[in-house]
């Protein structure tokens, strides 16, 4: 670790020093400022967390003030409901038919660069562009309800993006449509990487196909699984573009998530030291999701290192 | 086998994944004929139509026609500012993650594995955590509300990144190449041009890329930090929205979120391989 000096002998090393500057400067300077952006700026805003700032930050202790305001009020409590269900309901969906596209795409079938490129897409294209999109086509007065009315079906009904209990369902509609392709990426890594072998000494056994996958290889994808999990959750705690351009957390406050009540509290209302509470009980969610997963992963990489 | 694709089963197969496709493309083609039919046409029927005279001239209006708020100059200024934030802070990301994943894998130095470990965290903090200290520091050094503020956060931010794929990719790098570089008198900088720089052109490739979409697309930081005339077109499209709510010119606006998504389309259109690269390399860390 500490090979790094490799002082010729009879220089001075002061002289030495000031070669290498430029070196030095380097590597230290860009990794010493995000590191410490990253370590100051979460301290300071956990500083705020806890100071009475409303328009301006200012020192001052209130405790915990801050945050019993924002986990009582109704912004909070809708916020938090909808990324439960958001959450869950969009990445199991997610996962699900990123693994069923991947299945798909494993049985050799012709134009498989082309699939994957379609279902990919959506990825290169902001989260912006996505919700305007969706908010269009899921608009009754607009997309795929008056298109329906208009073939003749007049009693079709599709309103959910002006429907209070269904509202959050456009979201996840949106968030699958644009994400599904990642699951599918990775999972797909995993079918092709499970272990030809096996898969051969089933084959012989007289193992079917649906047999082989419940099996074998569907067994085998489980870790792939959870990252693809943690890693969609890490997503859906902080959704904001999309719900900013598909619902801007309407109708009513009905699609509010946790990112928008932050922005909400900090620009809108300008009351930072509640809005950094918020921000605060946000990386909370996220270290519930990240703090097992982080340890779940050593435990895995040790058992791998002893065999 | 001759028989196999004409099995029931592979029928099923190909009309699954073909039914799938055409719900994920429905959207960006319901857009693309959107771009091309007027108002007037989609106002009297739905978003979803054929277009019965071709509107080329929503793609004008969209370009540096239509007003936000006070200013009547489309879309084409706020396009200007995305590039404008974008390929710098690209390329300075791009280029100071090397050295540093350089640094960090093969050269190495005191302390290395926990600056290392404190950066990559920034692949984790949520933005929120960091909105108000930026908002202070950009308002301190005069850039808030500027190009450069926006360029020098995702500079710094996206280091996080850069570092990663590339130290990932640099350690599999022999090192008795370098051992060998620096015996023969060779320093941290001559070995990274004439060894490392050589030897990166995938990881450069597949970090461009995903800095260039991620910061392209990047919406919270931009509408935050800016605002009017300084804004990326993320945050116009918004204000866009916002600013025709009571006359909507679905047309004009489709032609404008074509436009918008267009840089990065093509970035993955061309460069699809290295963009798929990236999004599992990120996913395994």
């Amino acid at each position: 670790m500490t090979n790094a000096v490799l002082t010729r002998p009879g220089r001075p090393a002061a002289t030495e020093l000031v070669r290498r500057l430029p070196e030095y400067l380097m590597i230290w300077v860009p990794l010493l400022l995000s590191a410490a952006h990253l370590v100051s700026f979460s301290l300071w805003t956990l500083w705020i967390s806890f100071t009475p700032s409303t328009l301006v930050p200012v020192s001052g202790w209130v405790g915990l003030r801050n945050y019993t305001a924002v986990a009582a009020s109704r912004n909070w409590q809708i916020a938090f409901d909808n990324l439960l269900l958001f959450g869950s309901a969009f990445v199991l969906l997610s996962a699900a038919t990123g693994l069923i596209l991947a299945i798909l795409l494993d049985q050799r079938i012709r134009g498989e660069n082309v699939l994957r490129s379609i279902f990919l897409y959506p990825l290169a294209v902001s989260f912006v562009v996505t919700g305007t999109v969706w908010s269009w086509l899921l608009n009754p007065g607009l997309g795929i309800q008056k298109l329906v009315h208009d073939l003749g079906w007049t009693s079709f009904k599709f309103d959910w993006l002006i429907d209070r209990d269904m509202a959050i369902w456009t979201i996840v509609i949106a968030a699958i449509w644009q994400s599904s392709g990642f699951a599918m990426a990775l999972f797909l890594a995993g079918l092709r990487s499970v272990d030809a072998d096996i898969i051969k000494a089933a084959q012989i056994d007289g193992a079917g196909p649906a047999r082989m996958y419940r099996r074998i290889i569907l067994p085998s994808l489980w870790p792939i699984t959870i990252t693809v999990v943690v890693i969609q959750l890490q997503f859906a705690i902080s959704t904001f573009d999309l719900v900013r351009a598909l619902t801007n957390g309407g109708p009513g406050i009905a699609t509010q998530l946790p990112a928008l009540v932050v922005y909400d509290l900090m620009f809108q209302r300008s009351l930072l030291g509640r809005g950094a509470a918020a921000a605060v009980l946000m990386l909370l969610i996220l270290l519930a999701v990240l703090l097992p997963y982080a340890a779940w992963r050593y435990v895995q990489r040790r058992r791998a290192a002893h065999g | 086998m001759a028989d196999r694709n004409f099995a029931p089963s592979r029928i099923l197969i190909y009309l699954a994944v073909s039914l799938i496709a055409v719900a994920w493309l429905a959207p960006l083609v319901v857009v693309v004929l959107n771009s091309l039919r007027s108002n007037e046409e989609i106002a009297h029927a739905s978003m979803i139509g054929w277009p019965q005279q071709w509107a080329w001239s929503n793609y004008a209006a969209a370009w540096s026609g239509f007003c936000v708020a006070e200013t009547c100059a489309g879309i084409q200024p706020y396009m200007l500012n995305s590039a404008l934030v974008t390929i710098p802070a690209t390329i300075f990301s791009t280029m100071l993650g090397a050295i540093a994943g350089y640094a960090v894998s093969l050269w190495r130095f005191r302390g290395d594995n926990w600056i290392y470990g404190i950066v990559t965290l920034g692949l984790f903090l949520p933005q929120q955590m960091r909105l108000l200290p930026w908002t202070i520091v950009l308002r301190d050094i005069g850039l808030i509300n500027t190009l450069t503020g926006l360029v020098l956060i995702h500079t710094i931010q996206g280091l996080s990144f850069t570092t990663l794929f590339c130290r990932n990719y640099y350690v599999a790098i022999p090192h008795e190449l370098i051992r060998a570089a620096r015996i023969d008198g060779a320093g941290f900088f001559r070995i990274f041009w004439r060894i490392i720089l050589p030897l990166s052109g995938p990881i450069l490739i597949v970090t461009v890329i995903w800095q260039f979409t991620h910061i392209w697309n990047e919406f919270l930081y931009g509408v935050t930090f800016t605002t009017g005339q300084q804004q990326p077109v993320t945050a116009a499209l918004i204000a866009l929205s916002a600013a025709v709510a009571d006359i909507p010119q679905h047309g004009v606006q489709s032609a404008a979120v074509i436009i918008a998504a267009l840089p990065t389309l093509l970035i993955y259109l061309l460069g699809g391989k290295y963009f798929v690269r990236g999004l599992t390399a990120g996913a395994v860390k």
